[in-house]
Order: structure tokens, then sequence, then C-alpha cells
């Protein structure tokens, strides 16, 4: 069973990622990222984070890609870019390698460290099975990660305006 | 029936950030490039909720949190300059915008 779960929701991850960086369309590119997305919280919800899954789709899914294709249809760009791709066909070779060997060598560690529990005390809250992960979240958040939390809310804020200000349409100067 | 340890979600993990990777420096359309970028935060945010669960700790679980906060701060000032660059000068690429002049 979870076996299963994975496997089909690493599936669905893969698939999304490579949509979103081999599709034409950017459209196109937006919705498998959605699909990634949406397999991304699947895994959290099997590996019991359940909290961070609803915020994965609700934020994730919900709002920044909402904003993309928000961005993508003001701009217009979503007419197909069909030459872009083509930059350069060394480099799209030399990252590919790249990221072939890369994976090789992830792989290749993770087969010889498949126990990485070092038997240290946790630090933040003990996930133990019966406190709900909320609320271990909750307190993590509010008493050892605090000053951290304010600031993103002031990051926040700032992006906001930041947002604001770039989005203006230049003043035209009167001559 | 083998079972579904922290390696396999590590290297899941690790799969999605080199496919993003490989993205941003293959793709040159600014907001493909963006999307690649969440691609490699998505993977990151995995490995956290992996090592979490292995060890115990919510603190990987508090980091994703973060991860999810500055992602999106980051997308919206992302998309900001990608409106006010696109605006100047449709159809522009990454390799256009190769200098600081507006």
């Amino acid at each position: 069973m979870d076996l299963s779960v994975f496997v089909v929701s690493a599936a669905i991850c893969l698939v999304g990622a490579l949509g979103v960086v081999l599709a034409r369309n950017p459209v196109h590119s937006a919705l498998m990222l959605v699909m990634t997305l949406f397999g991304i919280a699947v895994l959290f919800v099997a590996q019991e984070a359940h909290f961070l899954a609803a915020v994965q789709v609700i934020v994730y899914a919900g709002a920044i890609v909402v904003l993309f294709l928000f961005v993508i249809m003001l701009l217009g760009v979503d007419r197909a870019q069909s030459l872009e791709l083509d930059a350069m066909p060394i480099q799209k070779w030399a990252a590919v390698v790249f990221g072939a060997g890369s994976l090789v060598v992830v792989v290749a560690l993770a087969r010889a460290v498949d126990h990485p529990v070092t038997g240290e005390a946790a630090v933040g809250g003990a996930i133990d099975g019966t406190t709900p992960d909320v609320r271990l979240l909750a307190r993590s958040l509010f008493s050892d990660y605090v000053y951290a939390f304010e600031l993103t809310s002031l990051l926040l804020v700032v992006a906001v305006i930041g947002a604001v200000v770039l989005a203006r349409k230049p003043k035209r100067v009167e001559q | 029936m083998p079972e579904v340890t922290t390696g396999w979600y590590l290297v899941l993990g690790a799969a999605l950030f080199i496919i993003g990777g490989v993205g941003l420096l293959v793709r040159r359309n600014p907001l493909v490039m963006l999307m690649c970028v969440e691609l490699m935060l998505n993977g990151v945010n995995l490995s956290f909720v992996a090592f979490s669960r292995a060890l115990g700790d919510i603190g990987g679980q508090t980091v994703v949190f973060f991860v999810l906060v500055v992602a999106a701060a980051e997308v919206v000032v992302g998309l900001g300059l990608v409106v006010a660059i696109l605006r100047r000068r449709p159809g522009a690429t990454a390799d256009d915008l190769a200098s600081l002049k507006g």
C-alpha cells in the first residue's frame, strides 16, 4: 500500500517535472507544475506531514501557480515559444549530462547511506506519533523559531510593496 | 515487497532538484526558469520532510514552512520583475537581458 502510493506519486512528480522543463508552451509548463505539486502533497501525506500537505496545495498550487498563470496571460507569452529552446545545443547536452551524472551520484549516496538516524535527541518537537503534527509545528514555530516567523511576516510585506512598485506603469514625463 | 525507506524519498527529492536545475540551465524563457526554481524548492522540501520523519524531529517541517513562505515572496517579486521587464521589451529571453540597462 505504501509502496503503491509512493510509486504512483513519484511517477506523477517526475512526469510533471519533465513536463515543466520540456513543454514548449509556458501554460503547459505551469499545468505540469501543478501536477508535480499535487504529487508532492500526496507524498507529504504519506509521510504524515498533513498540515504541510494542505499548505502546499493551498499556497503553492493554489496561489503561486495561479500567479504564474495570471502573469503569463497578462503578458501574452502563452503563444508558443518555439525558438527559445534552441540556445546553443552544446549547452543543452552539457546540462543533460550534468543532470544525469548528478542523479547517479545521488543514487549511489542514497544506497550507501540508508540509515540516516544518528541517535541524537530531537532538537525541536519530537515526532512520536501521538501528538498531531500541526500541534508540534505550532509549538516549534512560536517558541523556537518565533524570530524567524516575525521576519517572514516582514518579508511578505516587503514583497507585496515591491511587487506593487515593480508592476506600476512608468510615469510619462511631460515635455 | 520492498519497504519504502527514507532513501527513496531523498532520491526522488534529488531527482526533482536535478530536473529543475537542468531546466533552469536549458530554458531561456524567464517564466519557465522561475517555475524550474520552484521545482528545485519542492525537491528540497521533500528531502526536509523525509529527514524530519526519519529523525523524529519537527524541525524539518518547520524549515519547509519557511521555505514555502520565502518561495511565495520570491515568486511575487520575481513575477513583478518579469512583468516590468517584458512590458518594455516584449519577447525578451534570459539571453537578451544581459545588461543592467533598462
